[in-house]
């Protein structure tokens, strides 16, 4: 109790309590990650065991008992007697674990070339920011887009539906290491003249030990604040692959995957296989993306 | 200023070979081509032949320089899938998707311009608050389902406007156009938001923070002590400062709008080269994949250099920066 009443006591705690929109987005992340989390306890069906299924089930609307077995489902069923609503779950855990690793991807390696480019410089800082101008040029999800096709190519036809949800995970972080990389570099130049790396390296610690242990601390506050907004961005990413076909197998349904077999059956009126995913993917991708603004801003004192 | 024109040029050429060396490695790593051609009843003599025929047994630099020749030619080789030369059918779906982002673009920099300029006049009237607001919330709906959106209310509710394709084209000489009949237009409409949405959004944010910077300027208040209209300090003086980062940011965002049409083009099955390059991408179709790399880095590259060198030869105080750097 006395942990939670000094978190709401610190300075990035009282500007969340007087943010009523930050709550309402912290809100629905917790919810939303639990359910993600916890779909296997929550999901009132197995969606993806066909031996559960049952095709007399299919397209039955939201709330109604459907004709044939009378069985009711909370958010109706796809073509195939499948819940949506636990379709829905384990696919948000798929789009938030690509999400997440893709972020962590891309931040260990934006991080360790940030550093070493900012603390060592020379010809390997030359080269890395040449790299990541390059990268800037084209838009993060062409690029996703090309190293997934690369990617694709490289893997052996049969592996391919297995491997995917690897390949975008690559694809999507290394499309996005650029931001991460460039902040810990600026950072990092302004830390290597302060006094303590200067004492640290006076007592003789090693160019490692100073970047990791005593440089790494002070620039973290700026990569957590690029990696919540880049989760935002990464899910976004990975739903957009996923939707266009290039992302997500069906055997492994993101978010994405779902919005793309619901925008079949838009025209014959079931409008529910599609609204429902779509609706649970702006939601989590709105309320990230405004964590992320408010601790953009609570983090930097300039903005207050 | 000769010399940054030169250093600039000499880089973008470095990051097209680069990216060539990408694309060519496509061809050579991912796949072998001689297996793709070669049937099941091969012997080793075939292989080797077809090697040698394909110069496949050259050094890989020189393999790489005769893979750049033939890119300048516009020669990329067959589609593994369709089995056509990949230049005919870039060369078939580029009016499509030259259309629609021409489109979208006007439509980007009418609409944010407009807008713009609206909600910096009357910063605190409701209708500009809301026009904020919505631009936040559609800044962070993804682009694909935009689209879905405007189809479900256009297309399936309303019924008024197709939902997937180009309509009824019109050709002239080897540019099909949509322009010249009502089902074309009318096709035109949905995927031109989708796709400018996004674009009108950023301008109109820009339009308007340049206009309110504009607004407290000593110029702008003498312009009022003069006794001008509020229309003629709005539009003849203010209006006329805040173009320049606009038509930069205009410029840049060019090879963007072309980059995203792979989305809506898939969203409305509009048959243009991003579709193209998606459905190669399923189907792992190297030289299709490959070329559209090279065209949009081409695309990208060139944009990106003609922007940095009009920006110099347009702001003295930028040339004056980088003669003195260069010094």
């Amino acid at each position: 109790m006395n942990a939670i009443r000094r978190a709401l006591d610190s300075d990035l705690g009282h500007s969340f309590r007087h943010s009523p929109v930050t709550i309402v987005a912290a809100f629905f992340v917790v919810v939303l990650f639990a359910g993600a989390i916890f779909a296997p306890l929550i999901a009132p069906y197995s969606p993806f065991d066909p031996a559960t299924l049952n095709l007399m089930n299919g397209f039955t609307p939201p709330m109604e008992p459907n004709a044939f077995t009378g069985e009711t489902f909370w958010l109706g069923t796809d073509d195939q007697g499948r819940d949506v609503f636990s379709a829905i779950l384990y696919g948000m855990r798929i789009s938030l674990f690509v999400g997440f690793a893709a972020v962590l991807l891309a931040l260990i390696l934006g991080v360790v070339a940030g550093l070493v480019a900012g603390y060592v410089g020379g010809w390997f800082d030359t080269v890395i920011m040449r790299v990541a101008d390059v990268q800037l040029t084209f838009p993060s999800i062409l690029v996703a887009m090309l190293i997934f096709g690369i990617a694709k190519g490289l893997t052996p036809p049969d592996m391919r539906d297995q491997m995917a949800i690897w390949v975008l995970i690559v694809s999507i972080g290394l499309s996005d290491w650029v931001q991460f990389a460039r902040v810990v570099r600026g950072a990092t130049l302004v830390e290597r003249g302060k006094e303590y790396v200067q004492a640290a390296r006076l007592i003789g610690r090693s160019p490692g030990a100073i970047m990791f242990r005593h440089v790494l601390p002070n620039v973290m506050s700026p990569v957590l604040v690029i990696a919540t907004i880049g989760l935002a961005l990464a899910i976004i990413a990975e739903a957009t692959l996923s939707f266009l076909g290039v992302g997500a197998p069906p055997t492994q349904p993101s978010l994405g995957t779902l919005i793309r077999i619901g925008q079949g059956y838009l025209f014959s009126g079931e409008w529910w296989i599609l609204f429902f995913p779509a609706m649970t993917l702006l939601v989590l991708a709105l309320s990230v993306n405004l964590l992320g603004d408010w601790l953009r801003e609570a983090l930097n004192p300039r903005l207050r | 200023m000769l010399a940054f024109v030169i250093r600039r040029v000499f880089q973008s050429v470095i990051v097209l070979l680069v990216v060539g060396l990408v694309a060519f490695s496509l061809f050579r790593f991912v796949g072998d081509p001689v297996e793709n051609m070669l049937g099941q009843e091969r012997t080793q003599a075939d292989i080797d032949r077809l090697r040698a025929q394909l110069g496949l047994d050259q050094p890989f630099p020189v393999q790489y320089w005769r893979f750049l020749q033939n890119a300048a030619d516009g020669n990329f080789g067959m589609s593994y899938r369709q089995g056509r030369p990949v230049t005919d059918l870039l060369i078939e779906r580029a009016p499509a998707t030259l259309e629609l982002a021409f489109v979208s673009g006007l439509f980007a920099l009418a609409g944010g311009i407009v807008l713009g300029i609206y909600t910096a006049i009357r910063k605190r009237g409701w209708l500009a608050n809301f026009i904020m607001t919505a631009s936040l919330i559609g800044v962070s709906l993804p682009t694909f389902l935009i689209g879905i959106l405007l189809i479900w209310i256009f297309a399936v509710e309303l019924g008024w406007l197709p939902s997937f394709g180009r309509g009824e084209t019109v050709r002239i000489g080897w540019w099909t156009t949509g322009f010249l009949t009502e089902s074309g237009l009318k096709a035109l409409i949905l995927p031109s938001i989708t796709l400018g949405l996004y674009q009108m959004t950023l301008i109109m944010r820009l339009v308007r923070s340049e206009m309110l910077e504009v607004l407290r300027q000593d110029y702008i208040r003498f312009a009022r002590a003069r006794g001008l209209s509020e229309r003629a300090v709005n539009f003849g003086h203010a209006l006329k400062n805040t173009l320049v980062p606009v038509i930069t940011v205009t410029g840049l965002q060019l090879g963007s709008i072309i980059a995203f049409a792979i989305i809506t083009e898939t969203v409305f099955q509009w048959p243009g080269v991003g579709l193209l390059f998606i459905n190669a991408v399923q189907f792992v179709d190297i030289p299709v994949m490959a070329a559209y790399l090279m065209l949009i880095s081409v695309m990208f590259v060139g944009i990106n250099l003609i922007v940095d060198l009009l920006y110099v030869a347009i702001d003295p105080r930028l040339r004056a920066d980088r003669a003195a750097a260069a010094k």
